[in-house]
C-alpha cells in the first residue's frame, strides 16, 4: 500500500444518497480473477448508456470535474461486500472518498486498499457540494496526521475520526495482513486454550 | 415502534449473546484499534476469493487452517444444463479457478453438480457446517444468514478473505449491539420475509449500520429455522454487520435433523451451546420493538430494500430515510408514481429462490398458494432451489410435479437471477417480483425493475399475472 499523509485535490461531486456497490461496479463485471481494470467500469451503468456511449450528464463524463477525491451523499457503499467496488474506485484514481455516512463493509474494504474514507458532518458535506457548484476548481485538503479536512474555497475545516491503528497503517503504508502474519504465534497460543 | 437507548444496570457482568461469542473468539484487541478475531469457519465462493488466493501465492504462504475453509461456487453457475461446461468462458474460468485453488491449497470443495452444491448460505446450515456459537465469515454480505443458527457471522471483503486464509483471523472493530424484539401473532400470509422488509422500511437501509442485531421476542421464537435464516439474511439490508438469534429447541432439532442424531459434538461444545443467550439484564446499545400484528404482506416500490410498503398500500410521497430527490430518482427508474397502488400492475417475471428465499419452506409456501391454479400466460417464472438438497426435498414432497402441472419449471440450484451473473437476467424495463434481497438499479440485469416480496406475494403474482394481495386468493 502507498503511504498517505496529506492530499490536496479538486473533487468529483456525486450528490446521490445510498450509492450501493452494485452501482459502483455492477455484478456482471465481477468475473475477473485479478484486481486490475475495474476502474474502467466504475459506475458503469450511470457512466455509459446501453450502447456503451458515455452519458454526458454523468459527473465522470463532465470535463469540469476531476481529481483524486470523490465526494458522495450519505450511506455510500451499501449492499454487497464486493471489494471490487474499492478496486474500481482506487483503479479510477481516487484516494479519498468523503461522505457523511459509509456502509461498514465498504469502509473496511476501502481502507484495505489505501482509499481513505473521510466521514464529515451533513452540514460540511453540503458545504463542499455548494463550493464545487460555485467553483468546479475548488479543492479539499485532507491532513491525516491532524485528522482535519479543509474546504479551501470557504476556508472551513472539520476534524475527522480514524482509529489509531488504521491511521498508523495509512501513514506508513502497512496493511492488516502484514501485521497479522507477524502475530502468528499469538494465534497458535490462542488455539491451544480455545480447543 | 419503541426506540431508545438503554443504560447499564447494576449487573455489569451480564453479557449479550453477541458479547459471549465475540469475547470467546478475541485473540487480542489493539489499543484504539480493532479486535483480532479468531474465525471458526470461512466459506469461499468464486467471485470474491481468486484475488485472495493470488495474494497467498505472491507471499508464498499456505492456508493456515485448511479444515476450517469450505469452497462452494454459486454466483456464476447456470441453472440449466449444469452437467455441460459453462458457456460463458469468463464465468467458467472463475468457477474453475475456485476448484483449482481448493485443490492446490487442500480445501474442501463442493463443485457444480456435487450433491452438496448450492448457495453457500443455504448449504452451510443444512450440512452442519454452520453451528451455534461459531464465528463465520465469507466474502459475501449475506453471510449474516448464518446468525440464525446462533452463530456470529458477517460478510467481509477479499483482503479479509486473504487474512483468514493466511492466519484464520480478521481485524474487526467491535460493532455496537442492537436488539430488535418482535412480539405478537403474525397475520395471514405474513412470513419472515415480510417481517424483514417491514423492519427495513421502518429503520432504513442505514438504520443498523455500525450495529450487530439480535432478533428476539415471541414472534421470532415461533419462526422455523428456515424463517430465521430469511430474517437474519436480510440484516445487511438495514446496514447491520450481522443478525443473530439465540439457539433453542428449534435450532437443535434442525441440527439433529440435518446432521444426524449421532453424538458428533464434544461435551465442551454442547456445554458452550447452553450458554448462548443474552443474560437477563444485559445491555444493548440500542433496543427497538415491533408488534407482529402491525406487519402485513410487503413489497418494495423503489430501488433499495428500505423502500417497502404493504402489498396493497399506496406508494408514499416521501420515504423517511431518503431525500425527495432520492425517492424521485427511484420512482423514475421503476416507472411508478407517488400515491399510486401497485396491486393490479402487470408483472413480467417471477423469481423464487436466492439465499433469502430458496429453502424448502419457501417452495412449500409458493406451491401451497398455487395449488390447483395455473401460471398466468404473461409470466416467465424462474423457480430456483437454493441447493441440491432443497431440490431433492421438493421432489420427495411431490411439489415439483404439482408445480410443473401448473405450468412452472424448476431449475438447478444457484444464486441465479438474484444478481444475474449467469444467464438468468431480467431484460431492461421488465418488472420482476423477486424473493431475493436487493432491488438496486440493474441488480437483476441492466435496466431490470425489481419488486422484492416473499414467496406468497410472488406466487399470487405468478398465477394472476399482476401484483396481488395473497390474502385475497
Amino acid at each position: 500500500m502507498d503511504r498517505f499523509i496529506t492530499l490536496t485535490s479538486t473533487v468529483v461531486p456525486l450528490p446521490v444518497e445510498n450509492v450501493d456497490t452494485d452501482q459502483i461496479i455492477p455484478a456482471r463485471f465481477l468475473k475477473a480473477t485479478s484486481k486490475e481494470g475495474f476502474g474502467d467500469n466504475l459506475f458503469r451503468d450511470w457512466r455509459y448508456d446501453e450502447h456503451g456511449q458515455p452519458v454526458s450528464s454523468f459527473v465522470l463524463n463532465n470535463p469540469l470535474y476531476g481529481g483524486s477525491i470523490l465526494v458522495a451523499g450519505k450511506n455510500f457503499g451499501s449492499g454487497s461486500s464486493r471489494e471490487h467496488a474499492a478496486w474500481a474506485i482506487s483503479g479510477y484514481g481516487f484516494r479519498v472518498v468523503v461522505s457523511s455516512f459509509f456502509a461498514d463493509i465498504f469502509r473496511n474494504n476501502a481502507m484495505n486498499n489505501g482509499v481513505l474514507p473521510v466521514v464529515v458532518s451533513a452540514g460540511f458535506l453540503a458545504g463542499i457540494f455548494a463550493s464545487v457548484e460555485t467553483n468546479p476548481c475548488a479543492t479539499l485538503t485532507i491532513d491525516l496526521p491532524e485528522q482535519r479536512i479543509t474546504d479551501n474555497f470557504t476556508g472551513k475545516s472539520e476534524h475527522f475520526a480514524i482509529n489509531a491503528y488504521k491511521k498508523e497503517c495509512f501513514l506508513n503504508g502497512f496493511d492488516d495482513i502484514d501485521y497479522l502474519l507477524s502475530r502468528k504465534g499469538t494465534i497458535e497460543t490462542f488455539e491451544k486454550t480455545y480447543y | 415502534m419503541r426506540n431508545g437507548n438503554n443504560f447499564r444496570d447494576d449487573n455489569g457482568s451480564a453479557r449479550t449473546l453477541f458479547d459471549k461469542i465475540w469475547d470467546r473468539h478475541t485473540v487480542t484487541t489493539l489499543e484504539d484499534g480493532p479486535t483480532q478475531l479468531y474465525i471458526d469457519r470461512m466459506y469461499c465462493h468464486e467471485v470474491t476469493s481468486p484475488q485472495a488466493f493470488a495474494g497467498l501465492r505472491q507471499r508464498g504462504l499456505k492456508v493456515f487452517r485448511p479444515k476450517q475453509i469450505t469452497c462452494i461456487p454459486d454466483h456464476n453457475i447456470p441453472t440449466v444444463n449444469q452437467e455441460q461446461p459453462i458457456r460463458d468462458t469468463v464465468s467458467r474460468n472463475q468457477v474453475e479457478t475456485l476448484g483449482r485453488n481448493a485443490g492446490d491449497f487442500g480445501l474442501t470443495c463442493y463443485p457444480v453438480g456435487h450433491p452438496k452444491n448450492g448457495i453457500i448460505h443455504v448449504v452451510g446450515p443444512e450440512n452442519g457446517l454452520t453451528l451455534p456459537g461459531m464465528t463465520i465469515v465469507c466474502g459475501d454480505s449475506h453471510t449474516s444468514t448464518h446468525g440464525a443458527m446462533g452463530a456470529l457471522a458477517f460478510g467481509i471483503g477479499t483482503s479479509e478473505v486473504e487474512m483468514v486464509l493466511a492466519t484464520q483471523c480478521v481485524f474487526q472493530s467491535r460493532p455496537k449491539t442492537m436488539r430488535i424484539t418482535i412480539d405478537g401473532k403474525l397475520g395471514k400470509c405474513v412470513g419472515a420475509k415480510d417481517i424483514a422488509l417491514y423492519i427495513i422500511s421502518q429503520i432504513g437501509t442505514g438504520g443498523a449500520t455500525g450495529y450487530f442485531i439480535e432478533y428476539a421476542g415471541e414472534t421470532v421464537r415461533n419462526l422455523s429455522m428456515e424463517g430465521r435464516l430469511t430474517l437474519c439474511n436480510l440484516s445487511i439490508e438495514s446496514g447491520a454487520r450481522g443478525g443473530m438469534i439465540a439457539p433453542d429447541e428449534t435450532t437443535f432439532e434442525y441440527i439433529t435433523k440435518t446432521v444426524g442424531a449421532q453424538p458428533l459434538f464434544s461435551e465442551k461444545e454442547m456445554k458452550y451451546w447452553e450458554t448462548l443467550y443474552s443474560d437477563s439484564g444485559s445491555v444493548f446499545d440500542k433496543e427497538i420493538a415491533f408488534r407482529a400484528e402491525d406487519i402485513e404482506p410487503m413489497i418494495t416500490y423503489g430501488t433499495n430494500p428500505g423502500m417497502g410498503m404493504t402489498v396493497n398500500g399506496k406508494i408514499p410521497n416521501h420515504c423517511g430515510h431518503s431525500s425527495g430527490e432520492t425517492v424521485k430518482r427511484a420512482l423514475d427508474y421503476m416507472g411508478f408514481r407517488a400515491g399510486e397502488k401497485l396491486t393490479g400492475k402487470p408483472v413480467d417475471y417471477i423469481f423464487l429462490g436466492s439465499c433469502t428465499n430458496g429453502r424448502i419452506e419457501d417452495f412449500r409456501a409458493f406451491a401451497g398458494l398455487v395449488s390447483g391454479r395455473r401460471k398466468a400466460d404473461n409470466i416467465t417464472a424462474w423457480l430456483v432451489p437454493g441447493s441440491w438438497h432443497v431440490s431433492e426435498q421438493i421432489r420427495e414432497e411431490g411439489l415439483d410435479r404439482m408445480l410443473i402441472e401448473a405450468g412452472f419449471e424448476i431449475r438447478q440450484p444457484g444464486c441465479s437471477a438474484c444478481l444475474a451473473m449467469n444467464d438468468d437476467k431480467i431484460p431492461a424495463g421488465k418488472y420482476a417480483v423477486s424473493t431475493s434481497n436487493r432491488n438496486f438499479e440493474g441488480r437483476q440485469g441492466p435496466g431490470a425493475r425489481t419488486i422484492l416480496a416473499g414467496p406468497l406475494v410472488a406466487a399470487a403474482a405468478a398465477i394472476t399475472g399482476v401484483i396481488t394481495d395473497p390474502r385475497e386468493i
